[in-house]
């Protein structure tokens, strides 16, 4: 059943040799770098007691980051911290790393390849698990090294441990079902993305509650156990055996729902499509609207949720007391300068607008992977020019980036507005805000597209691009890093609204940037081989 | 439309460098208008790096090329408005039916024959209502050949399309190239099929790393053909070594098979069966078959060269 088990995950160990090292670094990195700055920030107890009242008082920023269940323990601060951000980033890694070794390989035809070999029926499942697993247990293993290095309590830290990774196992179960389900790669990580946002805003919501209100939705989440595992404060060593036990089940499941489907076939069937093409399907532009519409409909859809549920907790950060200077501190410094509704707007919008990069790199980076997956050779065999196929594709990280953004400040300013009044001010006024961050999000498109241009090996680098400058500018400004290295990335220099002033030089240059990089990469898309 | 007597295609000393690997090495190809000209060569020998540098997907190192008297990477756009094109291994969008993509990739070129749509759709037993990823090899190329063949190209460019066709499908890809070639078409057919280039092809061009070895109509190429035999006979032949024509004899003693009825069939001369393998130059087979016959079939096969074979025995000749 797994002959061959070694041999695959060797293989799939060695594709992800680049991917699977810098996610593990993040990960653990961030924990460790959020323990120096909590440090810094929150040197007694006094200040840590302030901290965990403003957060456990304010439903808001209980929906943000969870409750503080020790205020003494800075390894508890540091888990209270990490565990909602960082969880939902290992199960982003291991749902990822779980389709492109099960479904995207059966989808490609390679995992038939494979088959036919000396490979047991189990074994690829098996290896993809197992590479989701060596990233769990690597995260398991180091961050708590690391915390008793800086001289935390070692069962805490376990504990903190156990909970970071089991989040990303539970989720690795759900991708291996989600696998089964689904007929294609892309469809198996929709499937995947939409589970990671619901546990989000399960917690989120759960927590906002609290014990007056339906915080049983925390339970649903498995972000919600990771929180409740509550390391170095009475910890609850029950829920990373739940988490256990909740992937070995999905798992089991995977494998039984794989024994009844064929080799390449999904459970959900394919529906027969038209037979001929709509009168509209006749040019680039339009193929490149059916390839991009799902993604940027999901998308939206996704923005406009997220805006109104952080649009809609606002009314807690009003009664922010003056005193409790630290986390306002921290927001204004993240984000906005006068007002703690101002601020927590304007570090919504910016989180939005970094969130939005993503989605920018990725559509650009879709020109890529038709190019390699012999999809663009037919068309550039017809009456399409090279620039016209590019643009077909550019539409959504320029546009599609922009609707992003509407959707966000909508949602942001409808959920503020039905809570503090002034619907339609605050709709306006957060609408504009999240779509000045517009040329912040542009330079990243244009720096994936440079690379598409004229280094297309390296296009993937993009994404090592987009995360350094993501790290600089979310950790940053916790980290009290130096000015220039918050200048690299665009974010900082966009106008922070709502409450800052609007200034156009800074958005000139960005867009001039993006022209720079865009056209040097459409340049050299001109003049190189294809394939 | 055109009374241009200037080849349809015309490449000259043609090189495209990859790193270090020399891809094309000089070479040749001409294409007359209105013929099928097979493009013949083993894998890796460049057939689908010459046709992706006459769609300018790639820029050639050096060498000269045209097109429909045009410049295949200065004017790809309009020149891909008169061809049509169908890669050796289709990828299709995994959310688009075939009919869709077969619409779609014909609008791009500027027109498709609704009518000829439906009747190719009913000879290749194509669904197209069936998603991209839903459709075997053979599937996404007859998606592909549909594509083509609907369309109102002068040129059709067919890049080894029949690789993963059924031999039924076969059969109806040779009517349809030859139904091209009556409305006047150019067809430069890339393949490492020798029967089908046989079948199908006026003229050929024989490619092997990167350069042409070879170029002419097949009776001039005919002298370079073999065709191998395999036979079980009741008894040894006699006088094979006075026939003409014969490579590679190998005669032993048969190691049984359906032709082999064991003791209680008496009707074997002196008894012992003979396995018979050789090659024969085409135009001796007869010869050789009344020899075989003599001695009394059980099994024949006969096999038309393999392009290797013929690549072997061109070399041979190179060689020499």
């Amino acid at each position: 059943m797994t002959a061959g088990l070694g041999e695959l995950l060797r293989l799939a160990l060695r594709r992800d040799r680049i991917m699977l090292p810098v996610w593990i670094y993040a990960l653990i990195g961030s924990a460790a770098s959020t323990l120096i700055s909590i440090r810094r920030l929150y040197p007694d107890d006094a200040s840590r007691d302030r901290l965990a009242q403003s957060i456990n008082g304010n439903p808001s920023l209980r929906a943000l980051y969870g409750p503080v269940y020790d205020a003494h323990s800075v390894g508890a601060l540091t888990a209270w911290r990490i565990l909602p951000y960082g969880g939902l980033m290992i199960g982003l890694l291991c749902v990822l790393l779980v389709t492109r070794h099960t479904r995207a390989e059966e989808e490609s035809g390679r995992m038939e390849l494979v088959g036919a070999g000396a490979v047991g029926r189990a074994a690829p499942l098996a290896a993809a698990l197992g590479t989701a697993l060596t990233a769990c247990l690597t995260v398991a293993l180091v961050v708590p090294l690391l915390m008793i290095a800086f001289g935390e309590a070692a069962a805490g830290s376990f504990a903190f441990g156990l909970a970071y990774a089991g989040t990303g196992l539970v989720f690795a179960g759900a991708a291996a079902l989600a696998a089964q389900v689904t007929a294609t790669a892309p469809a198996a990580n929709g499937i995947d993305g939409a589970l990671l946002g619901l546990a989000f805003l399960l917690r989120a919501c759960g927590d906002a509650a609290g014990s007056s209100g339906p915080e049983w939705l925390v339970w649903l989440s498995p972000l919600g156990w990771a929180e409740r595992v509550r390391p170095y404060a009475d910890t609850a060593w029950w829920l990373p055996a739940l988490m256990l036990a909740a992937f070995l089940v999905q798992v089991a499941g995977a494998y039984l729902l794989a024994s009844r489907r064929d080799l390449g076939s999904g459970l959900l069937p394919q529906r027969p499509g038209p037979p001929v093409g709509a009168p509209s399907l006749r040019s680039a532009y339009a193929l490149g609207l059916r390839l991009q519409r799902g993604s940027l409909y999901g998308w939206t859809a996704a923005f406009l949720a997220a805006g109104l549920v952080f649009g809609g907790i606002s009314q807690g950060i009003r009664q922010l007391l003056e005193g409790s200077g630290s986390v306002q501190r921290v927001l204004e410094r993240m984000g906005g300068t006068q007002g703690a509704v101002d601020s927590y707007l304007s570090t919504m919008t910016s989180t939005f607008a970094m969130v939005a990069a993503v989605y920018a790199v990725q559509t650009v980076l879709r020109l890529r992977s038709e190019e390699t997956g012999g999809r663009a050779e037919p068309v550039l065999a017809t009456g399409v020019s090279r620039l016209s196929w590019a643009w077909s594709h550019l539409v959504y990280p320029l546009l599609g980036s922009a609707v992003l953004l509407a959707a966000a400040g909508l949602g942001l300013g409808l959920g503020t507005g039905a809570v503090l009044g002034d619907l339609g001010g605050w709709t306006w006024r957060l609408l504009g805000a999240a779509l000045v961050q517009l040329p912040a999000v542009w330079v990243f498109a244009g720096a994936a597209l440079a690379l598409f241009g004229l280094l297309p090996r390296w296009t993937a680098a993009a994404w090592g691009v987009l995360g350094a400058l993501l790290f600089i500018a979310y950790l940053g400004p916790l980290l009290s890093a130096g000015q220039w290295l918050l200048d690299l990335t665009p974010f900082t220099h966009v106008p922070r609204l709502p409450g800052g002033t609007v200034t156009l030089q800074p958005l000139l240059w960005l867009t001039l940037v993006t022209v720079a990089l865009g056209g040097a990469g459409l340049t050299g898309l001109r003049r190189r081989d294809l394939g | 439309m055109t009374t241009s007597i200037s080849p349809a295609v015309s490449v000259s000393g043609l090189v495209k460098t990859f790193g270090r690997t020399r891809a094309l090495d000089g070479l040749e190809l001409e294409v007359a208008r209105g013929e099928v000209h097979g493009f013949l060569g083993p894998n890796g020998a460049g057939k689908s790096t010459t046709i992706r540098a006459l769609l300018g997907l790639i820029r050639a190192d050096s060498g000269t090329m045209r097109m429909l008297d045009r410049d295949p990477w200065r004017d790809s756009v309009a020149l891909h408005r008169r061809l049509a094109y169908v890669p050796g291994d289709v990828t299709l969008w995994r959310n688009l039916t075939g009919g869709e993509v077969i619409d779609l990739l014909g609008r791009l070129r500027g027109g498709l024959d609704a009518g000829r749509r439906a009747t190719l759709l009913d000879r290749f037993e194509l669904d197209p209502t069936k998603k991209g990823n839903a459709y075997s090899k053979g599937n996404r190329q007859k998606v592909a050949l549909v594509a083509a063949f609907a369309s109102d190209a002068e040129l059709l460019i067919l890049d080894e399309p029949t690789s993963g066709l059924d031999p039924l499908m076969e059969e109806v890809f040779r009517g349809c190239v030859a139904e091209e070639r009556d409305r006047g078409r150019t067809v430069l057919l890339s393949s490492h099929i020798l029967s089908e280039v046989e079948a199908l092809c006026d003229r050929v061009s024989i490619i092997r790393a990167g350069r042409t070895v070879e170029s002419g109509s097949l009776a001039e190429l005919r002298h370079l053909t073999r065709t191998s035999v395999e036979a079980e006979l009741a008894t040894a032949p006699e006088g094979l070594d006075r026939l003409p024509g014969l490579h590679g004899l190998d005669l032993g003693p048969s190691d049984g098979g359906p032709g082999d009825l064991g003791p209680s069939d008496g009707g074997t001369g002196d008894g012992t069966a003979v396995r018979l393998r050789c090659q024969v130059d085409t135009d001796r087979l007869d010869g050789l078959i009344r020899v075989l016959s003599a001695a009394g079939i059980r099994t024949l096969t006969s096999r038309p060269p393999t392009l290797e074979e013929l690549f072997l025995r061109h070399y041979e000749q190179v060689r020499s």
